[in-house]
């Protein structure tokens, strides 16, 4: 592989592996405390935020946008919290309405405020623009050493990556209050650990992995690399430490079989073109939770 | 002996418009076993609940060996109602062990062979040893209820909190539990349990509380487990085993 992999293949391949491992991260601890619709919620949520950032600085990526997303996933908690209490619905209904209204709203915004055209319209929010992430500055693996080249790489890449690893501290330094509130919240609170900060904390880190992923791999592919890998891992142990890390090897090896059967699996096929990276990404993390589910020795047995 | 393990001070718990605990005053002391009567939605539970915290009062206080929770939790263990946790977590019996124990362990300070050792005593005692590294989705109910019982057992508390530990349960655990309590109770610990079978309080137990989201009676077996008490516990609701 040669310079044109370095160039435009190597960049979004790593993002696509640092946003399935962010958003796999806080994913096992969504699956376990039966909240995944929590990471259907926060995906599509962002968005209008992600618009109200690029409509004042326009910028279509930065830290600006970052921050509107991750008002908007503030605010998208809040209404649930609202909606549960003064409709006197389920969680679950309430992020199903949240969500829905949030996405709705962020799509008119799009084409109401002529944002659409740039790299922001319905598409990108759904499928994300990973193929345009490519790195200019890198001319060939030298460029990996290249301080000036490396300083041209696409910021999403640092965004994930520093999201990814802070992520992955908080989850080891928070373990075992993670584990003991997450099994049984009624004696983690009697022994004394804070167990409403828990679950904010769990929250907030879907947040930042969801809105980290969402610019560069949209929507669909942050909901699935948050609830596919911890799912198709929870089917193959019954440790829950072997579980996250075999959740995390689950998405590396979706962002990377995907990536590559979406660039060359049309080829192969005697089609022209690609498909998009972040569905076939998706696609292949939804074919190990079936296979996980036929063939693992944990499936349910009823 | 005559220390108080527990006092609930006019404790009220509304959720929402129903008030499921009305001012209950009562005091527990050391080295008994208490049970906790009373018919369904008679705020058995709640109360305990309150008192740790897990739900809000609405008015009223708890107190810990005449302290409040705060400065006393490494001497309170509780165990909370078998279906109140997802027995399909991912974890083994010997974790959950463990768990009674993250009062020394801390966060990061690595579990050692000691620590190991004192759980697989804590199975021991509810003959639970061979099961240590089974998932704790693979055991029977009432072998589950052991597992919180060995995680009680871990905390190396004074006053044990038990909701509804007899639930459910097969011969062997309830035999197996009655026993461990005992123990506790002879080595001068205070044990609380809710419970609903009226016809094994006399047998198990030393004191009873009857409750009906106010305390009716409070004491030895012998002053307050009587006909007219229970009577006016559970109204017309009482069970056919006592009534006569």
């Amino acid at each position: 592989m040669g310079a044109d992999f370095v160039t435009l293949s190597l960049v979004p391949l790593l993002i696509a592996v640092l946003a399935a491992v962010a958003c796999a991260l806080p994913g096992n601890f969504l699956l376990l405390r039966r909240q995944a619709m929590m990471g259907d919620m926060m995906a599509h949520s962002v968005l209008p935020g992600l618009i109200v950032g690029f409509l004042l600085t326009g910028q279509v990526s930065g830290w600006v946008m970052f921050a509107g997303a991750g008002a908007a996933a503030l605010v998208s908690a809040l209404m649930v919290e609202a909606i549960t209490k003064l409709a006197r619905v389920d969680p679950g209904a309430a992020m199903g309405m949240t969500f829905t209204t949030m996405f709705a709203s962020g799509v008119l915004l799009l084409e109401l405020s002529g944002a659409s055209g740039v790299h922001l319209d319905v598409e990108h929010a759904l499928y994300g623009n990973l193929e345009s992430l490519i790195w200019l500055d890198g001319t060939g693996w030298a460029s990996l050493t290249d301080p000036v080249a490396l300083a041209g790489l696409p910021p999403e890449f640092g965004q994930l990556a520093l999201v990814a690893m802070v992520l992955a501290v908080l989850l080891l330094v928070f373990w075992r209050w993670l584990v003991m509130a997450s099994f049984d919240a009624g004696h983690a609170a009697v022994l004394g650990l804070p167990v409403g900060v828990i679950s904010l904390g769990i929250v907030v880190a879907t947040a930042v992995a969801s809105v980290a992923a969402f610019t560069a791999v949209g929507s669909i592919l942050t909901i699935a690399m948050l609830i596919c890998p911890p799912a198709a891992a929870r089917l193959l142990t019954n440790r829950l430490g072997v579980q996250v890390w075999l959740s995390l090897g689950f998405a590396a090896i979706s962002a990377i079989l995907g990536y590559v059967a979406a660039g060359y699996g049309p080829i192969w096929l005697g089609l022209s073109g690609a498909v998009s990276a972040a569905g076939m990404i998706a696609v292949v993390s939804g074919l190990l939770v079936a296979g996980a589910a036929l063939f693992g020795p944990h499936r349910r047995a009823s | 002996m005559t220390d108080t393990a527990l006092s609930f001070n006019d404790i009220v718990v509304r959720y929402g418009a129903t008030t499921a605990v009305d001012g209950a005053t009562a005091s527990l002391p050391m080295g008994a076993m208490t049970a906790i009567v009373g018919p369904n939605g008679a705020g058995k539970s709640t109360l305990l609940k309150a008192s740790l915290g897990i739900v809000p009062m609405a008015a009223g206080t708890a107190q810990f060996f005449g302290q409040p929770l705060d400065a006393a939790r490494a001497r309170v263990a509780y165990m909370p109602q078998r279906a109140s946790v997802d027995w399909d977590f991912p974890i083994r019996v010997i974790d959950v062990v463990l768990m009674g124990m993250q009062r020394t362990l801390g966060l990061l300070r690595p579990i050692g062979r000691a620590n190991r050792a004192f759980a697989f005593e804590c199975l021991e005692r509810v003959g639970l040893t061979e099961f240590a590294t089974r998932q704790i989705g693979a055991l029977s109910g009432g072998q589950q209820q052991r597992v919180f019982l060995a995680r009680a057992l871990a905390q190396k508390a004074e006053l044990y909190l038990l909701d509804e530990p007899f639930a459910g349960v097969d011969a062997k655990t309830e035999a197996a539990i009655v026993t461990v309590l005992r123990d506790l109770r002879d080595a001068g610990a205070a044990v609380v349990a809710v419970h609903h079978d009226l016809a094994t309080v006399p047998q198990w137990f030393d004191r009873v509380l009857l409750l009906n989201r106010h305390v009716i009676a409070s004491g030895p077996v012998a002053q307050a487990f009587t006909p007219a008490l229970l009577q006016q516990t559970y109204g017309g609701a009482l069970p056919p085993v006592l009534a006569a």
